[in-house]
């Protein structure tokens, strides 16, 4: 096996038994990076020497004893998580050459843990997408298919982890941006409970609904990931206080006792392909092999989500947007001679098409004599798909969906049909309106060799349920063990 | 036409966008279809139901009012496109 292709817990192994050393290992996926990156274009920024500094000082703390589960492993780090001194663009050619003058709480306490930031990886634009198409910046592939999306909006750390040019990746989720591009790239992702971890230092899209979370090769990384990024933190106020499990302790329970929920509403979905039906259906088979019981259960207002969703979401990135005037960071118009012509000038010469649709279609929910009719309706329907969750869970632990209602789509298929690409997000969304826990693990395949995601959703700060079912299942299965080959289509 | 050019124009106004025609006609069209698509929300029946706008119950966040670390001035004008002696410089707002 190639270093490249480790695990983080099978790498920590090698390195705390010394076999191998975290620059050995970094530059390996250095190398890696070079290899492939032109196929697959996930990484925005890549920081070699920074990277091989961090692994010294790794190497050294490991002689001297002193190792976590994440000391010395190289991560990709979605770029629009702050980092001190690396260019964080969040996809934006308005913040194309912003340098952060601090970490993000995540990342201070990744670097705590030892671990090596190699890059900084693609996305779509402000995070709003789902296939990565919205990236002012470069194009990512799909590794499993180059003429396809990664998924979005995380599309640069699904991509980058599937292809082995990192060990792991931190991303975000506003509404399947962890989950779907997990789930098109055949690797394990989880958006956390809202609250669950800082967001400090993550640009803002939507912040009723953001939450960071990993991308990994296997759900046991995913629990080491979870325990290192969790916590509350002074600097977010939404942020919970709560205390913080060992994650990997839920790896070791099994299924007997637990009771997956099958919402009815998601197999009657229009659009949803024969081989993620056949693949979920499947899965349902393996968890109740394992002991799992599974009973059907409603979640009525899930047609909704999508248009409470995009109204909720959309208000609140117009409302956040509005800190890119050019006066402080970023770019600006230099051409203009009034402070408004600035202020206009510079915003729509550095948003793309998508991030304006978005802030426009924000404004309009929020203004004057629509604020009823669209915000307000929204945050109404919001409490009714919360109250569907609620009652679900009294007769559940586990809900069990797919990711998306298709494998990943060609390059250019959707891109000038917003709507057609918000209705593929329908299973995903319903999670952050709720603040829920959501996951992805690999479940199958296509006819046509694409990677199949099912997502379980659980309790509010219930990681470690979704944790104990995913691993059950993944010790069930081999999906987790294919690897992309980089191929062009057709 | 759910939304008219003209309110695009407006709407693009007030969040500081210029937009030209081409994406004028173009938002119009799917901005449009976005809206009508979210009128399906008016099938739900919402009387009393109270609005959410945190997914997680929150009460106010209180601290102590003292003077801690914070980025120093040359930090925190790093990143300006444009400055002088300590301050962000902007194009004359007052003619």
């Amino acid at each position: 096996m190639k270093l490249y292709e480790l695990t983080i817990h099978k790498a920590h192994r090698l390195l705390k038994e010394k076999q191998i050393s975290s620059r050995e290992l970094t530059r390996a996926v250095l190398d890696r990076i070079d290899a492939v990156e032109e196929k697959v274009g996930a990484y925005i920024t890549v920081v070699d020497q920074e990277a091989m500094a961090q692994a010294k000082l790794a190497d050294k703390a490991i002689s001297e004893g002193n190792i976590s589960p994440l000391t010395g492993i190289p991560l990709s780090i979605k770029d629009l998580i702050c980092t001190r001194g690396i260019r964080t663009t969040c996809a934006s050619k308005i913040l194309e050459n912003f340098m952060p003058p601090y970490d993000a709480t995540v990342i201070k306490k990744i670097k705590e843990s030892g671990a090596v930031v190699v890059g900084k990886v693609n996305m779509d634009e402000f995070a709003m997408g789902s296939s990565t198409e919205n990236s002012g910046l470069q194009v990512t592939r799909n590794p499993w298919d180059l003429t396809r999306i990664p998924g979005g909006s995380s599309g640069g750390s699904a991509a980058s982890v599937a292809a082995d040019m990192c060990l792991g990746s931190l991303g975000s989720d506003t509404g399947g941006s962890i989950r779907q591009p997990a789930s098109h790239c055949g690797v394990v992702g989880m958006k956390p409970t809202y609250g669950r971890v800082s967001r400090f230092g993550l640009v803002a899209y939507a912040s009723s609904l953001d939450q960071i979370g990993p991308l990994t090769k296997d759900v046991t990384d995913c629990a080491i990931l979870m325990n290192a990024v969790s916590g509350y933190d002074h600097r977010d106020s939404t942020s919970v206080s709560k205390d913080v499990p060992d994650y990997t302790e839920a790896l070791k329970e099994g299924l007997k006792g637990v009771t997956v929920g099958i919402p009815r509403e998601y197999n009657s979905t229009n659009g949803l392909d024969a081989d993620v039906l056949s693949a979920v259906k499947n899965a349902v088979k393996v968890i109740e092999g394992s002991g799992a019981e599974c009973v059907e259960v409603s979640l009525p207002h899930t047609e909704y989500a999508v248009a409470a969703y995009y109204l909720i979401a959309c208000s609140e990135a117009s409302s956040n947007l509005a800190r890119y005037d050019g006066v402080r960071y970023g770019l600006r118009d230099k051409d203009a001679k009034t402070l408004l012509q600035m202020y206009n000038g510079t915003r729509s010469k550095g948003f793309g098409p998508e991030v304006q649709r978005r802030i426009i279609l924000g404004t309009y929910a929020l203004s004057a004599g629509y604020y009823d009719a669209y915000y307000g309706k929204a945050s109404q329907v919001r409490t009714l798909i919360m109250e569907d969750f609620k009652k679900a869970f009294e007769t559940c632990d586990v809900l069990l969906s797919p990711v998306t209602p298709t494998p990943a789509f060609g390059i250019g298929e959707k891109i000038d049909d917003p709507l057609t690409m918000y209705l593929s997000d329908i299973f995903t969304l319903s999670a952050n309106l709720a603040g829920i826990p959501g996951m992805s693990v690999p479940c199958g395949f296509s006819s046509q060799g694409l990677p199949i995601g099912l997502q379980l959703m659980g309790k509010h700060f219930d990681e470690e349920k979704l944790l104990t079912v995913a691993y059950n299942f993944e010790q069930a299965t081999d999906f987790q063990e294919r690897k992309p080959e980089l191929w062009n289509g057709d | 036409m759910k939304i008219t050019k003209e309110e695009i124009v407006h709407v693009a106004n007030l969040a500081c966008l210029d937009i030209d025609e081409t994406s004028t006609d173009k938002f119009a069209d799917q901005l449009g279809k976005i809206l009508e698509y979210v009128d399906t929300l008016n099938r739900v029946d919402t009387k009393d139901v109270p609005p959410t706008s945190h997914a997680i119950f929150l009460t106010n966040v209180f601290r102590e009012d003292e003077v801690s670390k914070h980025l120093d001035t040359e930090t925190a004008l790093a990143n300006s496109p444009e400055k002088e002696d300590g301050h962000f410089v902007v194009p004359k707002v007052i003619g």
